[in-house]
């Protein structure tokens, strides 16, 4: 199977075929065997050149999966072959078109400070959510006009949950 | 000793006062709210009441309440733990009232050292150094103007009432003073419901090192070790360890007897903690004391090898100190690393959440108290601290080794945590020579994160995994694996059933996992 994986945004071709012991896969043309054990759920042992690698997989609130080796963890997009021109067609077009501006986390919504049809400066703050005794100020992530405001005060939210739209 | 004890609070410290319940044989009590069913402190102790709905005014807050499950399951005494109601003199007040011993301070020396202003006014009486300022609260404007001129700028407005960096200002000039004095004014009112402000000299990144002490109810106080807790941020102390490498014998002896003297003028019993800051001079002064068990009370059990629950424990049943003042001998090094659900890429947002999986450290010198296990939902209603990593060893650099040996062990997934900030700590040469004082951890913040140069290495086998990850069935479904525990990437051949019929791979596949359900 042929894969394209984006590691913190970096794109890499990986091949991978499953062998008698592991794996022999190609990343970007280099082959590399690996001896691979999956010892839990999400959790793989991997020994590669007689060194061991502990790789864990998790996902983040936005759907964003997370490979953690040691203490070091890098963001990862594995993209089908099939499905590549589309992905990217639309990644293009969310980063020009109208941000999204998403719950962090469960919480409510103890102050909404922008309205709609404000002007905002990327880094300004637009809500503010509390959530495990703390307040969270939700900045915008563009410069641009609030099109949408999607709470109320008071309310409460879940991660994910739709907070406001910036255009 | 008493029977049954009940731990009106949750997490890590309910599951720290249970098993010192159960190591002396003592029964122990859980309380919990809507949302603490299934948390930990209940499934470890021996008796459950329930008090209420998930906010803590309904629940852990709750004095009635909290009386009343101590009465239903016949506890002779409560422990408060931390936070909460652990520093309420209504709430200790109420127990004795209802015959049930508070394990902690008189409601009394709780109210003295509860203002800020009070306490001040006791310890100039006591001769007790403090940061230079006014003991009550400011009048006007005028006034705070007439003394900030004698004391110096900058200065620092604080809450008599306050806590938790709430109704606090500092102030450079004597232009800004006025406007600064009123919204710390309206912040404590709101926050505490006492606008009652005074001021303070500001000290330059100070130390902050606290001297635990504990007093009987025979008249004796003495001092067991102090803490270095500078690494801070927000106020929230993020790391602490003991003993500090900045105090020498002398100097811990007389900040000890100075924190002794404290106590006496407070007529303490039980454990307390006295706060100082210390200047770049090793002068110290008197802050504040916390009348309750403190969140990092593990690193002086390490180096002193005393159990400080089950010392409290002796106390409140009316015993007399163990040990005397020269019996305290040092031995070692600690330190504890505060676990908290936060996520320290995006602004330390809290991130409560179900815990997919949990791998914890263990081995030579690691304690680990927690209040969370694997499948567990963290929830959103309380504090984020989820555990407390805590090392000890010979001396400081082999704790952080053992600490930093941990951290590669230790994984909490499906929220975010903040372990991956205590690797940068304990590389960066500040905190390895001990030179840490308050606005450590904002510097360190501001610096761009260390480069791993084994990121390189790792980034082919990172691409690799992910892939292979993304061959394995979602989380939840249980699929026949193969002998390495690896879910085959196209269908195995067809099984052959028993009525002679062949069933296709996939259909084993899910039939299998239709089982393991």
């Amino acid at each position: 199977m042929k894969y394209e994986v984006l590691i913190e945004g970096n794109s890499h071709q990986v091949e991978l075929e499953r062998a008698d012991k592991g794996y022999e896969c190609k990343v970007d043309g280099e082959p590399i065997a690996l001896n691979v054990a999956m010892t839990a759920r999400d959790v793989l042992s991997i020994i590669h050149d007689g060194r061991h690698y502990e790789a864990k997989r998790e996902y983040s609130l936005l759907g964003e999966t997370h490979i953690i080796i040691g203490s070091e963890r890098f963001a990862a997009v594995v993209r089908d072959p099939r499905s590549l021109r589309s992905r990217r067609a639309a990644a293009a077009g969310v980063e020009a078109g109208p941000a999204k501006i998403i719950a962090p986390m469960p919480g409510k919504i103890v102050r909404v400070i922008a309205s709609e049809g404000d002007e905002v400066e990327a880094e300004q703050g637009l809500i503010v959510v509390e959530a495990m005794k703390m307040q969270n100020e939700i900045k915008s992530p563009k410069k641009g006009k609030v099109t949408r405001i999607a709470v109320k005060e008071g309310s409460a939210v879940n991660a994910g949950d739709l907070l406001a739209i910036v255009e | 000793m008493f029977k049954r004890i009940l731990i009106a609070n949750r997490g890590e410290i309910a599951v720290r006062v249970i098993r010192a319940c159960r190591e002396m044989g003592i029964e122990s009590v859980a309380v919990y709210s809507d949302v603490d069913r299934r948390a930990l402190h209940v499934r470890k102790a021996d008796f459950c009441e329930h008090l209420g709905p998930a906010p803590a005014s309904e629940s852990y807050l709750n004095i009635p309440k909290i009386i009343e499950a101590a009465r239903r399951s016949g506890a002779e005494a409560i422990h408060p733990g931390y936070g909460f109601l652990s520093e309420n003199a209504k709430f200790a007040r109420a127990c004795r009232d209802a015959g049930i011993v508070f394990i902690g301070p008189s409601p009394e020396s709780m109210e003295m050292m509860g203002s800020k202003t009070k306490a001040r006014q006791h310890m100039r009486k006591a001769n007790v150094p403090f940061v230079p300022g006014t003991d009550s609260g400011l009048k006007s404007a005028a006034e705070a103007l007439t003394v900030a001129e004698s004391i110096g700028y900058p200065v620092m407005l604080k809450a008599a009432a306050g806590g938790g960096g709430k109704g606090m200002r500092m102030v450079t000039n004597s232009k800004d003073l006025a406007s600064a004095l009123e919204s710390a004014q309206s912040e404590a009112q709101r926050s505490f419901g006492d606008s009652e402000v005074y001021i303070e000299k500001y000290i330059e990144s100070p130390r902050h090192v606290e001297m635990q002490i504990f007093g009987d109810t025979h008249g004796n106080v003495i001092y067991l070790a102090e803490r270095e807790c500078s690494v801070q941020r927000r106020h929230q102390k993020v790391l602490e360890e003991a003993p500090c490498s900045f105090v020498d014998p002398d100097m811990r002896r007389r900040m000890g007897e100075v924190a002794v003297q404290v106590g006496k003028a407070a007529n303490y019993c039980n454990a307390g903690t006295v706060e100082f800051l210390v200047d770049a001079d090793k002068n110290f002064y008197f802050l504040e004391m916390n009348t309750r068990l403190q969140v990092e009370h593990p690193v002086t059990e390490m180096v002193t090898g005393i159990d400080l629950v089950q010392l409290q424990f002796r106390i409140a049943a009316g015993e007399p100190l163990p040990l005397k003042q020269e019996d305290i001998i040092l031995r070692g090094h600690a330190m504890e690393l505060r676990v908290y659900a936060e996520d320290p890429d995006n602004n330390f947002f809290p991130s409560p959440g179900r815990i997919t999986r949990l791998i914890s450290p263990s081995g030579p010198g690691i304690r680990r108290d927690s209040g969370m296990y694997e499948g567990w939902v963290v929830p959103l209603d309380y504090d984020p601290l989820l555990a407390k990593l805590i090392a000890y060893g010979e001396n400081r650099e082999q704790v952080i080794n053992r600490l930093r040996r941990a951290l590669v062990e230790y994984f909490i997934g499906g929220i975010k945590t903040n372990l991956s900030l205590f690797r940068r700590i304990l590389l960066h040469p500040d905190f390895q020579a001990g030179r840490v004082d308050t606005g450590f951890l904002d510097r360190l913040l501001k610096e761009p994160p260390l480069a791993d140069e084994r990121t390189a290495r790792r980034t082919p086998i990172v691409a690799l995994a992910a892939a292979i990850f993304a061959q394995q069935p979602p989380p939840g479904s249980q699929p026949a694996r193969n002998q390495d525990g690896l879910h085959a990437a196209t269908p195995r051949t067809a099984v052959p059933m028993q009525d002679g019929t062949k069933l296709s791979g996939w259909k084993a596949a899910a039939r299998n996992e239709g089982v393991g359900r």
